[in-house]
């Protein structure tokens, strides 16, 4: 994907289908939008009105809990309406096609689709087909925008900049939609990044991903900023890619004594659901070191900023403008550079 | 209005507002963003010069709670700061200028999330007319009646009154 997310698309609806739409302006957007947002999160009523009247449907033809429940409540602290579809009660099962269950959602007068599938590209065929701005919430191996987004933002909470600061994501690569989006997001950041992991648990092309690869664990663990643990996804291993689960933590789990080892400003991060004992040591999680649950706070707040930057200003007028240098003049009739 | 002269209204409004509420205690000031977090830290210290006591300032962003969001740029780069629960003070909200009376009502709207005050007051630097709501100021810096092709600009050098482009 090419251009920028600030521009929108051909039917004038702005979409967030891959992080390379987003560019670096795009993220750092999002993530200045996120920390307003987080403000939000901390009030009393935390709850807005900024998209009251607005509906946001979820589409989910895979099982997701944090994901969707996280969209949900970000909708809901922005006063919008939520709708929700999932695979295993719906007419799917019945034999509908893709493009009928969307359609049908849209014509509900949607305004927002969230959507996940097992096959990549879903959320791509979508925006062309569906009146509505579309997010992608993982389309197979591909990407999960906003899975690295809230880890971006993650990190720039308990580091401060991303740029010049060494990311090691470890294990399973290949199956990864959450290493694809979060090493795209990180070299538009200028973060470094080391790929670990087996060469079986690799992704063919990597070699065309511009990062560094290794199959050392304690090698790379010394000069990284960041360990990104990935879950070993055990359903799709259709095929033999390991020994045993065992041999997987010895040479590549982040144990208690390897989470020691670390600098002592490093922090450990996993997007969840996690196996405990297979890529991160049963005691690890509940070290200081770890951000996980930090990770699923945080998602809430960037999640907001993006329902928000797709919905909350109408196409064609930037959300970030400085109205004191461009009095507000062009879009209202009545000046209210002074305030209202 | 230069500098002086909005020092003396500030000043005049300070008193106004412990003539009012018989003090400053239970007093908080809240500065709408961007043009009356200023304000609002200039009649907080002024509050404190005449009266003695300590009068908690924060600001507030409304860009969520407007009702022409979509219609305008928003601005969510400035931050909200309200330490602490406002049940039961009494709130001063600061601005700028008072025009139209849409970002008071968003104002409103927005501190309820905070807590259920006992009072909310308004204090405003310049007042231009033009109300398309039922609101008005309780201390008012300047009553400046102007033509809505007009703009008012309030800086700490004063106030300024301009011709938009």
């Amino acid at each position: 994907m090419s251009g920028r997310i600030a521009e929108p698309a051909g039917d004038g609806r702005r979409h967030l289908l891959s992080i390379g739409d987003l560019g670096g302006e795009g993220i750092r957007e999002i993530l200045r939008l996120a920390d307003s947002f987080a403000e939000v999160n901390t009030r009393a009523i935390p709850k807005v009105p900024a998209l009251r009247g607005r509906t946001v449907a979820s589409l989910f033809f895979e099982d997701s809990t944090r994901t969707r429940l996280s969209f949900e409540t970000a909708a809901k602290r922005l006063s919008a309406d939520t709708a929700t579809f999932s695979a295993g009660s719906s007419s799917l099962s019945k034999g509908e096609s893709l493009r009928d269950t969307a359609q049908t959602v849209t014509a509900m007068g949607v305004d927002c689709v969230v959507v996940r599938h097992r096959s990549a590209g879903v959320a791509v065929q979508l925006s062309r087909w569906l009146d509505a701005a579309v997010i992608n919430a993982g389309d197979g191996r591909h990407e999960h925008p906003t899975q690295a987004l809230l880890d971006c933002y993650t990190i720039r909470q308990r580091l401060g900049d991303i740029a010049g600061r060494h990311v090691a994501i470890v294990g399973d690569i290949a199956h990864s939609r959450v290493a694809r989006s979060l090493v795209a997001a990180l070299q538009l950041l200028d973060g470094g990044v080391t790929l670990v992991a087996p060469a079986t648990l690799l992704p063919p092309a990597v070699d065309g991903w511009g990062v560094g690869v290794s199959s050392r664990i304690d090698d790379v663990l010394p000069r990284a900023d960041v360990v990104y643990l990935l879950r070993l996804q055990r359903e799709r291993q259709e095929r033999a890619l390991l020994p045993s689960l065992r041999e997987f933590h010895e040479r590549f789990g982040l144990s208690a004594e390897r989470a020691r080892s670390l600098a002592d400003h490093a922090i450990v991060m996993h997007p969840g659901p996690m196996n405990r004992g297979v890529e991160i040591g049963s005691e690890v999680p509940e070290m200081a070191c770890t951000t996980i649950s930090e990770q699923v706070a945080n998602g809430v707040s960037v999640r907001m900023a993006v329902l928000f930057w797709l919905l909350g200003a109408q196409p064609g007028i930037a959300s970030t403008p400085d109205v004191e240098a461009a009095p507000a003049a062009e879009q209202a009739p009545a000046a209210e550079v002074a305030g209202g | 209005m230069d500098a002086e002269a909005l020092e003396r209204a500030l000043r005049r409004m300070a008193h106004e507002i412990i003539e009012r509420n018989g003090g400053t205690a239970d007093l908080v000031l809240v500065g709408l963003q961007t043009g009356g977090v200023f304000l609002a830290e200039r009649l907080a210290l002024l509050l404190a010069d005449i009266d003695g006591g300590d009068v908690p300032c924060g600001s507030l962003d409304v860009a969520m709670h407007r009702d022409d969001i979509g219609l305008r740029p928003v601005l969510v780069q400035a931050p909200t700061t309200i330490s602490g629960d406002l049940t039961g003070r009494t709130v001063v909200l600061v601005d700028d200028v008072l025009y139209t009376g849409r970002t008071v009502r968003a104002a409103l709207d927005a501190v309820c999330d905070f807590g259920r005050p006992r009072a909310v007051q308004l204090a405003v630097m310049v007042d231009r007319g033009h109300r398309e709501l039922p609101i008005r100021a309780d201390y008012v810096g300047k009553n400046l009646p102007t033509r809505r092709d007009e703009m008012v600009d309030v800086s700490d050098r004063g106030v300024v009154l301009g011709i938009t482009a």
